[in-house]
């Protein structure tokens, strides 16, 4: 009696869960099966209808003869460490701003947070007029200003930092988690750490940074993984230019894959790609060893 | 009492300049959206269009067939959005509720799903739906959110679903409750918060999708709002650009409208699903 109510729930619970075991096996484990295959292959889907297994020659000629590759990994490197820390930062001010007891705090939080769910191509057309170098309201300011005006996407020195200053505008997500996170700490601490006299950057250093360490951890994983990928804004705005200035390495990825239809090179660099990302979070996440506080560690 | 109120004084004056930072782009696009095109390109701008050219709005949805784009996206997003709540929730279910000597393997299978880059099945997906004939359809875009609709959205489902006390379950099959009638009647009445949070950050996922609307449709008749957009910048922007800020906006629209309608739901939703997991 009883063995036959668990195998009725085991059966049961295959039953509930099997839309995604289907999608699993469909959409994730047969592709990345194929998709190590196919990285071995010559492929170019236009010219021959079946992969020619070559062996590691993608991997190979990727690391050591196509410039274009490492220039996008230089890119994307560049990207990836302008914009996640700085963008960090920024989200913590503003998280820490809106840790407020303020009238009307709901509204810089809709008004922070909302150009982070709006991402795509309307929002990259709008910064792209936004950046004009002529025209663009970010050079009339600095007109105003007396300030220089770079050609932004039209300059390959400044088309990056373009990019990079963008992304600052979609800091809203981790923003709302640090909020969530600021708002977890309990305000004994603050008030215990008042009473010893702290001061404002005391409180700050002693308590809220290492009672908000596990959320940066969060949010710096998050937004490494995310500035690796970034594809979108750089397609619409740059196409990669001026030159390989802004060439990132999904648009390069995308470019092999879709537009010169070389499947094995493509699935080649999406290997390396997925290497790279995984070897920069376990890195960060060992790193955090060092600097991550858990609450747990006091309570023993 | 003083020190309170320069505080609260401070907190205002730190906050509204973020705040007009962040607001900016907003402004600029609208007031580059009204203006007639001579007004546009002049040096210092002028922030208030004279006349206000609401008809820029019409030009350039009528310029390319915005119409249609509109309804491939709608259609596209309302069934994928469906696909995924549906299925995740169902899902989470099972994982929240059910048991099975490899529950726990699947399950850390499913978060291990979430480390792997989308490129790397890219393109065995992409082959797939080629060969099945699929390509210039809408079912590369949908069928994917039925299979499980994301492990992420799983998991959040499943963290609020451990909340639920099982007595209510208990309750229910005293009652001759089967286990799809407590998913359906019990468990996700009682996951608003949740539901709703993952409804709009999908909604808002696949209305902004480009990348794979880039890939699958190449037909005009088949393109999503996105691609369209995209389309339009190739053949206008160099000189248009205030009927370009104008159909930006007005894609932009349904996704403004749904997040200020819903936004205090699914904040409280991401607070509460947070990082506790």
């Amino acid at each position: 009696m009883y063995k036959k109510r668990v195998i009725k729930e085991t059966i049961y619970f295959h039953l509930y869960i099997s839309p995604w075991l289907l999608g699993f096996l469909i959409f994730t484990l047969w592709p990345i099966i194929q998709s190590l295959y196919i990285s071995l292959t010559d492929w170019e889907m236009q010219l021959n209808k079946y992969p020619k297994f070559i062996g590691i020659s993608n991997y190979r000629n990727l690391l050591f003869n196509d410039e274009l590759f490492w220039i996008s990994l230089k890119n994307t490197i560049y990207y990836a460490f302008g914009s996640v820390p700085l963008g960090l930062i920024l989200a913590l001010i503003l998280a820490l701003l809106l840790n407020q007891k303020l009238r009307g705090i709901t509204i810089f939080r809709t008004i922070f947070y909302l150009p982070s769910v709006i991402s795509g191509v309307a929002v990259a057309l709008l910064w792209v007029w936004i950046f004009n170098p002529n025209f663009g309201i970010v050079n009339v300011i600095l007109a105003k200003l007396g300030l220089p005006t770079p050609g932004w996407f039209g300059d390959p020195e400044w088309a990056m930092p373009a990019l990079i200053i963008m992304s600052f505008w979609g800091v809203g997500g981790s923003m709302l988690i640090f909020l969530a996170g600021l708002q977890g700490i309990p305000t004994e601490f603050y008030e215990a750490a008042e009473i010893d006299g702290a001061n404002l950057w005391s409180k700050f250093r002693h308590i809220t940074l290492p009672m908000l360490s596990p959320t940066i951890l969060f949010n710096l994983v998050m937004g490494i993984i995310g500035s690796f990928q970034v594809f979108t804004n750089v397609y619409i705005m740059t196409s990669g230019g001026p030159g390989t200035a802004t060439l990132v390495y999904v648009l390069y990825l995308f470019q092999n894959a879709f537009l010169y239809f070389k499947m094995g090179y493509a699935s080649a660099m999406a290997w390396i790609l997925f290497v790279i990302i995984l070897i920069l979070t376990l890195l960060v996440i060992k790193s955090s060893a060092f600097w991550v506080y858990y609450e747990t560690e006091v309570k023993k | 009492m003083k020190k309170k109120i320069i505080k609260i004084i401070i907190g205002y004056l730190l906050l509204i300049p973020f705040a007009i930072l962040f607001l900016i782009p907003f402004l600029w696009s609208i007031s580059t959206a009204l203006k007639p095109l001579d007004q546009v390109f002049l040096f210092p701008p002028k922030w208030i269009p004279d006349p206000v050219m609401w008809d820029n709005f019409i030009i350039g949805w009528r310029s390319v067939p915005f119409g249609r784009f509109f309804l491939n996206t709608t259609i596209i997003t309302v069934l994928a959005v469906l696909g995924t709540v549906l299925s995740s929730s169902i899902v989470a279910y099972g994982f929240a509720r059910l048991e099975s000597f490899d529950k726990n393997i699947l399950f850390i299978i499913l978060l291990s799903t979430m480390m792997l880059p989308g490129q790397v099945t890219m393109i065995p997906i992409y082959i797939l739906f080629k060969n099945l004939g699929w390509l210039n359809t809408f079912f590369p875009l949908i069928i994917p959110s039925w299979f499980g609709g994301g492990a992420f959205n799983i998991f959040l489902f499943r963290q609020f679903f451990l909340t639920i006390p099982k007595e209510f379950d208990d309750a229910a099959k005293v009652d001759g409750a089967g286990y799809f009638d407590i998913f359906w009647e019990i468990i996700l009445p009682l996951s608003k918060p949740v539901l709703i949070t993952i409804t709009i950050f999908s909604f808002i996922y696949h209305w902004n999708d480009f990348l794979n609307p880039l890939i699958y449709l190449n037909k005009m008749e088949k393109f999503t709002i996105a691609v369209g957009l995209r389309y339009f910048q190739n053949a206008y922007q160099a000189t248009y650009i205030n009927l370009m800020m104008a159909v930006s906006l007005i894609a932009l629209a349904p996704v403004l409208v749904i997040f200020l309608l819903a936004q205090r739901f699914f904040i409280k939703g991401i607070v509460l699903s947070g990082l506790k997991g």
